[in-house]
């Protein structure tokens, strides 16, 4: 039976037969139970149409965890596990996810496959950087491994590869060593991009900065903005109560948006943060902190279902890096064209990435910038002319996230899509598994 | 430490409910058919929780095999919950006995087979508790799966006569009816959305109504209400309706 199915910022939608297996040797059954290509699925976060297809097989119900090293932090578990669902396992040992984006409820399989980045990019790099091994079942039925020194085309080409090189089966890597479930988290004012620019770079010692930063600021406002740096607490830094329980972790009971609400261009997690220290708390250009990892990491993961404020027709993010040379000069085009038109989110989110060595990876050395669009009239157009910039200083779009890009921006823009393309070729000669955004971007027939 | 028994372990309903009784500190023991997966789940719940898992070959239907079965467990399971079932397919147990056997097989006969001997070990201990899975199909039959319906109105009837036996041993018997919940058995069927549990739902609520001790539950309670009107409906109407 078809369904509407589509991802986190529910354009575009497809129509889906949607199959899932709970074991491993009911894998392939389920992938030869299709008629024609499919792609695998996790839980939908990425926001464009990465994992959607006529025919998708998702992994939510293949989520054991295969085993779980308390003593050096290494976990095997399966492709469809969630990060909400390994922290409430790691934490109370003292372990946490190397590296995690915006939501901790993406599935493991779904991390490799976008090859996620977080707050610390700058200092661990993106999450196939802490992956031992990588099980996967090619186009030929074929359930084989690869690491970084076994078969390194194949881990190179999943790393990021969105699925296209097999469905991901099993995934082995490092977790990093906490003391405690809590931050001490500094907040800095910034006045304008340059401002900003000099936080990141002095910050850079800091494990984990983001920054927040206002889209409608003009003129000598253009790029006000609030980094946030945090470290993970020692527990010698707690208070008596939470020494108490260094490594809590709360019940999760969560508010939830109902139904879709008439579309409108704020973006909650982001006015949260800039409100709290622009207009309410914080008098002083920088403020300390100690908070528990789930409002610092998860801001929005509080609000399930908070993409429903962009209203049915759904929203578009976007999200490109800009390398650090040409970062300044193309920032100040962009946010200005934005701030013009008054199109984008109010506010977004900005990161200056480390270096990363990668075939198909979105994180480079320069600053990223993520943003929220509402679909409305004009918007493909205006997000045209933003394209033509991100390649006119040689930037590049997150896949992710992408929903629309033109295909020379990506083709361009990954200068390594080419011996992508060829090592999926070779894994799945067939394009037995197929996206979407595969055919939208020509890596796929 | 407390030990409950899975008798069906690999379907989703069964590893939720092992999650809940583990998080509370029970050892696990897990029974089924498959080896293999009975492993992937045995290894899941001992990296999730510092508990006791094993796992045990089991299958519904060799009843004979039962009896040594419940004797060579390494541990007197405090509490057995029965999952195991098997949906079938109903045209085709119309047409082929096979089919219908293994319907009736594993979801009454087996599951009484095994049951027996489970009830008969606590009431000379004056001591356990018994979970079963049974099924709202099993309230009124329907031209869709009167056969798997039929069965669990067997096994309901059977839970509910086992309880009025072991009430007076201090046995609770809990007999849950889950009504629709989003497994793999009911995959790509259209289930309305306000009528439909996740596996997780239905592992807390058999986890709390064990600790209550409650007698019958729907674990969604609309259930109850549905079931309700659905009895109530006279013969002659029901008849002509398709269900």
């Amino acid at each position: 039976m078809r369904k509407k199915l589509a991802n986190w910022g529910n354009y575009p939608v497809a129509e889906a037969e949607v199959r899932s297996f709970q074991f491993r040797d009911e894998l392939e059954k389920a992938i030869n139970s299709f008629s024609g290509n499919l792609i695998a699925r996790g839980n939908g976060r990425c926001y464009g149409d990465a994992s959607l297809a006529a025919n998708v097989l998702s992994t939510l119900k293949y989520n054991h965890i295969h085993s779980f090293d308390v003593e050096k932090g290494i976990v095997c578990c399966e492709a469809g596990v969630t990060l909400d669902d390994l922290l409430k396992v790691i934490v109370p040992k003292g372990w946490f996810l190397p590296v995690t984006p915006g939501t901790k409820f993406i599935t493991v399989g779904g991390a490799v496959a976008s090859d996620v980045h977080g707050k610390n990019h700058h200092k661990d790099g993106s999450f196939s950087s802490h992956v031992h091994e990588i099980e996967l079942l090619n186009g030929e039925s074929e359930l084989i491994k690869c690491s970084p020194g076994h078969q390194p085309d194949l881990f190179a080409a999943t790393c990021g590869g969105m699925g296209l090189t097999g469905v991901i089966s099993r995934v082995t890597f490092q977790l990093k060593k906490i003391e405690s479930s809590y931050i001490t988290q500094k907040s800095i004012k910034a006045r304008n991009l340059d401002e900003i620019f000099d936080l990141f770079e002095a910050n850079e010692s800091y494990t984990y900065t983001v920054a927040w930063i206002d889209c409608l600021g003009k003129g000598k406002d253009l790029g006000r903005s609030v980094l946030l740096a945090g470290e993970h607490a020692g527990s010698e830094e707690l208070n008596e109560k939470q020494k108490k329980n260094p490594l809590y972790i709360p019940d999760g009971r969560k508010l939830s948006i109902p139904f879709n609400l008439p579309a409108i261009t704020l973006n909650p997690l982001s006015i949260k943060a800039f409100n709290f220290a622009y207009y309410n708390k914080q008098l002083s250009r920088e403020a300390d902190g100690l908070v528990h990892y789930e409002p610092f990491f998860y801001p929005l993961d509080s609000i399930l279902h908070w993409n429903r404020m962009y209203g049915s027709r759904g929203f578009l993010q976007y999200q490109f890096v800009l390398p650090v040379e040409k970062s300044r000069e193309g920032l100040i085009r962009i946010l200005e064209k934005i701030s013009d038109k008054k199109k984008g989110s109010f506010l977004a989110v900005l990161k200056l990435f480390g270096e990363q060595e990668s075939l198909i990876s979105f994180p480079k050395r320069g600053y990223t910038l993520a943003l929220d669009f509402p679909v409305q009239d004009g918007i493909f157009e205006f997000l045209n002319e933003l394209d033509e910039i991100v390649m006119q200083f040689e930037g590049r779009i997150y896949l992710s996230k992408d929903a629309r890009m033109q295909q020379e921006l990506f083709w361009k823009g990954y200068p390594n899509a080419e011996k992508f393309q060829q090592i999926v070729n070779k894994y799945n000669p067939e394009a037995k598994f197929n996206s979407m955004l595969a055919r939208r971007l020509s890596i796929l027939p | 430490m407390k030990y409950i028994l899975i008798l069906g372990a690999t379907s989703d309903i069964a590893a939720a409910t092992a999650y809940e009784f583990a998080r509370n500190g029970f050892g696990i023991l897990l029974a089924g058919r498959a080896p293999e997966k009975l492993a992937v789940i045995e290894k899941d719940i001992s990296s999730r929780f510092e508990v006791p898992v094993s796992s045990h070959l089991f299958d519904a239907e060799d009843f004979a095999g039962h009896a040594s079965f419940f004797a060579k467990l390494p541990h007197r399971p405090d509490v057995t919950l029965c999952a195991f079932g098997y949906l079938g397919e109903q045209e085709k147990g119309q047409n082929e006995w096979e089919e219908a056997q293994r319907i009736i097989q594993v979801n009454y006969t087996g599951a009484v087979s095994v049951l027996n001997i489970v009830a008969n070990s606590y009431a000379e201990q004056e001591y356990g508790a018994i979970i079963g899975i049974s099924s709202v199909a099993g309230e009124r039959g329907r031209q869709s799966n009167y056969l798997y319906g039929s069965a669990k109105a067997g096994f309901t009837a059977y839970l509910s006569g086992l309880r009025n036996r072991l009430a007076k041993k201090g046995i609770p018997v809990l007999t849950v009816k889950p009504g629709f919940v989003r497994t793999r058995m009911t995959e790509g069927l259209p289930l309305p959305k306000p009528l439909t549990a996740e596996p997780e739902q239905v592992g807390k609520a058999i986890y709390k109504a064990f600790r209550s001790k409650e007698d019958v539950i729907y674990t969604l309670p609309v259930w109850k209400l549905i079931m309700q009107n659905i009895r109530m409906i006279p013969e002659g109407i029901f008849k002509k309706m398709n269900l």
